[in-house]
């Protein structure tokens, strides 16, 4: 075997060991998983059968409307998970200890990145089944069903992403909360997610249309043949919800991967 | 080739600058291979940055230094490969039990999955954490953590061992028992630098001892040459109003084998103590003198005996109190 492929080799060894790491966190706090489980079954419920009586979706059913929104705000929270796990590995002494290992450096990213993601498509499955229950369905072919869940896998990545580089540049795990938050909500409700972006007043309107959110969830109800509301006269991105889904994630994966790993490289140099 | 001084620890002209601030500057010393090494010295003596440099965590500003023959700015790779480190952080994960820890750490040192489930067993039970392997870290007292910290830089049998104030926050019984644990190392031939603020670990363990202040070397050599600058046990006197220091200190004098030092703001005379000494005649002559004494005892030299000998400049002499 060749030196770089046994590096290679070591490499994606010391990730899944560090993955493993982070996975045996999740088993001794579940607590960890309530952002991906517990809340979007809260959204749904609160959705579907608190405020979904009161909203009217043309052309269709809220049940069926309502669940893009759900998966797009859930793996928009996912930055949450990778964010917060960062922030705190980076403020402790445990990271010294992985420095002086004989451990490819990229591994301790990876292994995060590795794990947020298998916590993410836990959070897809949860979803999927809660939305079956309230009366979701698909309605395209196998291929375009395979596609919205491609999608949806891509949205996780890029949003992990985010995570970690807002991890790596905060300066507590307690600035990432605030942070979040006050990102987040705005971002997802100011978006066609949970309500028909037709109701909003004009100046909301401009800016639900052109959120990244509204295409991606635009994109998600295309692929999965539910109603979309979407106007006539709504700009580009929404006319065209997978191009330009696919655009922005590609979009900000380009920006936030370089990003963050320069700032671990920048918290970990010698 | 190699010499035997290689494979241990080489550090020429090393410093390290913090943007204005020399947290090191213009240290030299050498750890020869199976040899234990004491860095002695305050806080912020730069014992830790010192460290970190031979740990490959920090790049030396100036200077170079090698570890088991390795550069370790251009070959921190293989030094990483070479050394165990304590660090003066617990470097162990809270949230993984300790067995997981050293299965873990054992696994990125590159062991098969069975070696390093075999050596964490070992580890456990040489560090006496059996009992304990199954709970998470988080719930060990600072003395487990720190065992468990030394475990997890052992689990490679590195020849190379760092320990940054291994005994810090320990309780008396845990300090003599990791004492007995590192001379047991050194036996089988581990080469040790260990970092402490107390002069009387670094006698019990190191085979030299190097002081830092300020980030410079302020003093060198085997304990017992140290020891030749600065004394034995000392004689500690406390007076109850300043004016009696003077008179404390002559009647000290003619037990002291070197100059007694005053510590005005303590209001404490200290010398070291000629052997043989009985302190019944120290009482006696400083009655004699007219000192009100309110304290008087016998010490194992400290780190500040260190320094109050080796820095005489800042060394008040009782000459001086007077004046």
């Amino acid at each position: 075997m060749s030196a770089y492929a046994e590096r290679l080799r070591l490499g994606l060894s010391d990730s899944l060991v560090l993955a493993g790491r982070n996975l045996s966190h999740v088993r001794q706090i579940p607590e960890k998983l309530i952002d991906v489980t517990v809340q979007p079954l809260m959204f749904v419920i609160l959705f579907a059968y608190v405020f979904g009586g009161a909203i009217a979706v043309p052309g269709g059913n809220y049940h069926e409307y309502l669940m893009a929104g759900i998966f797009i705000q859930t793996l928009t929270f996912g930055v949450m998970g990778p964010a917060m796990s960062m922030a705190n590995d980076l403020g402790e002494g445990v990271l010294d200890r992985f420095r002086s290992l004989p451990m490819a450096r990229s591994a301790f990213l990876s292994g995060h990145v590795i794990a947020e993601f298998l916590a993410a498509m836990l959070g897809l499955a949860v979803m999927t089944v809660a939305g079956l229950v309230v009366g979701w369905r698909i309605h395209t072919d196998v291929a375009h069903a395979a596609a919205g869940f491609g999608l949806l896998l891509l949205v996780a990545f890029t949003m992990l992403w985010i995570g970690m580089l807002l991890g790596t540049v905060a300066r507590s795990a307690d600035a990432v909360t605030g942070i979040v938050f006050i990102v987040i909500f705005p971002l997802t409700f100011v978006a066609n997610a949970f309500v028909p972006a037709g109701t909003l007043p004009s100046v909301l309107q401009t800016v639900a249309n052109w959120n990244p959110i509204s295409s991606l969830v635009a994109a998600l109800r295309t692929l999965f043949g539910n109603p979309t509301a979407i106007p006539a006269n709504a700009p580009w991105p929404l006319q065209h919800p997978v191009a330009s889904a696919l655009m922005w994630c590609a979009a900000i994966l380009a920006v936030v991967v370089p990003l963050a790993i320069a700032a671990y490289r920048k918290r970990t140099e010698a | 080739m190699t010499s035997t001084q290689d494979a241990g620890v080489v550090v020429e002209g090393l410093g390290r600058r913090f943007d204005e601030l020399w947290a090191l500057r213009d240290v030299d010393f050498a750890v020869p291979q199976g040899s234990v090494l004491g860095l002695l010295g305050h806080n912020g003596a730069g014992k830790t940055t010192a460290v970190k440099i031979l740990t490959t965590l920090l790049h030396p500003t100036e200077g170079r230094a090698a570890v088991a023959s390795h550069d370790v700015v251009t070959d921190a790779a293989l030094v990483r490969r070479s050394i165990g480190l304590a660090g003066q952080q617990a470097t162990v994960d809270g949230l993984l039990t300790a067995r997981a820890n050293l299965q873990m750490v054992g696994r990125l040192y590159h062991l098969p999955r069975k070696v390093a489930r075999a050596r964490a067993d070992e580890l456990l039970e040489r560090l006496s954490l059996t009992d304990a392997a199954d709970r998470l870290v988080k719930t060990f007292s600072g003395g487990m953590r720190r065992r468990l910290d030394l475990a997890a830089s052992l689990v490679a049998a590195p020849p190379v061992l760092f320990l940054d104030e291994p005994t810090t926050g320990l309780d008396p019984r845990s300090r003599i028992d990791l004492w007995a644990l590192l001379e047991e190392l050194v036996r089988d031939g581990a080469t040790v630098l260990l970092t402490t603020q107390y002069l009387e670990e670094a006698d019990r363990l190191a085979d030299n001892i190097v002081v830092l202040d300020g980030g410079r070397v302020a003093a060198q050599g085997s304990p017992a040459q140290l020891k030749t600058r600065i004394g034995g046990e000392r004689l500690e006197v406390t007076v109850g109003a300043p004016d009696e220091l003077l008179p404390a200190a002559a009647a000290l004098g003619h037990f002291a084998s070197d100059q007694p030092v005053v510590d005005g703001d303590g209001a404490r005379v200290v010398a070291p103590v000629r052997a043989g000494v009985a302190l019944a005649d120290v009482v006696r002559a400083l009655d004699a003198a007219g000192v009100a004494t309110t304290d008087l005892h016998r010490r194992e030299p400290t780190l500040d005996d260190v320094f109050l000998a080796i820095t005489e400049p800042t060394t008040t002499a009782p000459e001086e109190i007077a004046a």
